[in-house]
């Protein structure tokens, strides 16, 4: 837990607890489905989500350490999404 | 003249917005990350050349600038507009419908630039292309009428991108 | 003092702006009811949402350590790329025929996504005999 000795340090908590939610929520429609379709636009918001968990974490510390982590993400959820899609439109990914 | 900086020069903007996203990575401005980025700068568009080998010549920068202003407040407004129907909106209100948006635009940076735009503003999404290339499929989140939207996409982007392309 | 205080309220409020529009992103995916609907509530509230957290960093860094500009590098990632994934899986939804099915278009003869290659002899995409 942040002590609150800074006035963002409310906000913080409440924009990690938020995206910690949110990552749930996207969980939730990644386990039910129905379709591949759902199931990969879920995996897309909680790669964008944890983008912003990296960077929340960057701000809690102080640092600048973990930019490099979350620009790597971003590149990899980015060129998975578009593996998977297609893989489904093509059966293939290189074709 | 020309000739010759077309032949080691191909994209000078590509080359300008790859010397400053090294300069960025690296986090400084030095000698040292202005020349690298420079030699970089240089080699990926002479390497990647052979892909793009029509790149769209004298782009007005004024007129491109209105337009990212436009599409940058158009994203706020259409994210609290998303917002407001994904909270507040039941699932059977929502009238989603698809939109077909005849193209006038034919340079393919054009079009890419288009389908992005519609993509990331007021709850539409670009979904899919005709085969030939002269139709855009758009999917309206809620909108009364499909007409009204494929309008306002006509006259509010593509006029402008036309203007600056073509 | 004063700059000081006015800083950390913008800090904390682009903080808040941008976790709410993440979880509405999140609770969009979880409530619309069919597959091209859920497309539109991540892909517009994530591209924000990190926005506005990147943008609270970016004040944060140069408030209270050593500036910088990195994170407009992951901004303008985001926001190249946020459009093409939309677009292929809006492209798997249709080729998966999940939605309503597309309405045809005016002057072309079918969608890229349809357009299956047509085998059968005669016709253009027929295997070619050895």
């Amino acid at each position: 837990m942040i002590a609150p000795d800074r006035l963002y340090d409310l906000a913080l908590v409440f924009a990690f607890a938020a995206l910690a939610l949110a990552q749930l929520l996207a969980m939730i429609r990644l386990v039910i489905g129905p379709d591949v379709t759902d199931r990969i636009l879920a995996l897309d918001t909680m790669v964008v989500d944890a983008i912003g968990l990296i960077v929340l974490l960057g701000i809690a510390q102080g640092t600048q350490i973990y930019f490099e982590a979350a620009l790597i993400f971003a590149m990899l959820g980015f060129v998975s999404t578009v593996a998977y899609a297609r893989f489904i439109l093509r059966g293939d990914i290189i074709e | 003249m020309t000739k010759v900086r077309r032949s080691f020069l191909p994209h000078p903007f590509l080359t300008t917005i790859l010397v400053v996203v090294w300069c960025l990575l690296a986090n400084g401005i030095t000698l040292g990350t202005v020349v690298f980025g420079t030699i970089l700068g240089l080699l990926i568009p002479l390497a990647t050349a052979a892909y793009w080998p029509d790149a769209p010549k004298g782009v007005p920068p004024a007129k491109v600038l209105v337009y990212i202003l436009i599409v940058v407040w158009d994203i706020l407004v259409a994210n609290v507009v998303v917002a407001w129907i994904v909270l507040t909106r039941r699932n059977q209100d929502m009238r989603s419908t698809w939109v077909t948006v005849p193209l006038e635009l034919r340079t393919p940076e054009a079009i890419a630039i288009l389908a992005g735009t519609i993509t990331l503003t007021p709850g539409t999404v670009t979904a899919d292309m005709s085969d030939e290339g002269h139709c855009l499929l758009v999917h309206a989140l809620d909108a009364d009428d499909p007409a009204a939207v494929r309008d306002e996409i006509k006259s509010r982007y593509e006029r402008r991108l036309k203007e600056i392309f073509e | 003092m004063t700059g000081i205080v006015l800083i950390e309220i913008v800090i904390a409020a682009a903080l808040v702006v941008g976790a709410l529009f993440m979880l509405v992103g999140s609770i969009g995916l979880l409530k619309l009811d069919s597959p091209m609907k859920r497309l539109h509530a991540p892909t517009k509230a994530a591209t924000l949402g990190v926005g506005a957290l990147l943008a609270a960093s970016m004040i944060h860094a140069f408030a209270f350590g050593d500036g910088s500009l990195k994170e407009l590098l992951i901004m303008a990632f985001l926001f190249v790329t946020a459009p093409i994934s939309a677009n292929f899986i809006a492209k798997v939804a249709i080729h998966r025929g999940q939605d309503m099915p597309p309405p045809e278009p005016p002057n072309d003869d079918t969608w890229s996504t349809l357009d299956a290659p047509d085998t059968r002899p005669g016709r253009p995409d027929a295997p070619v005999e050895p």
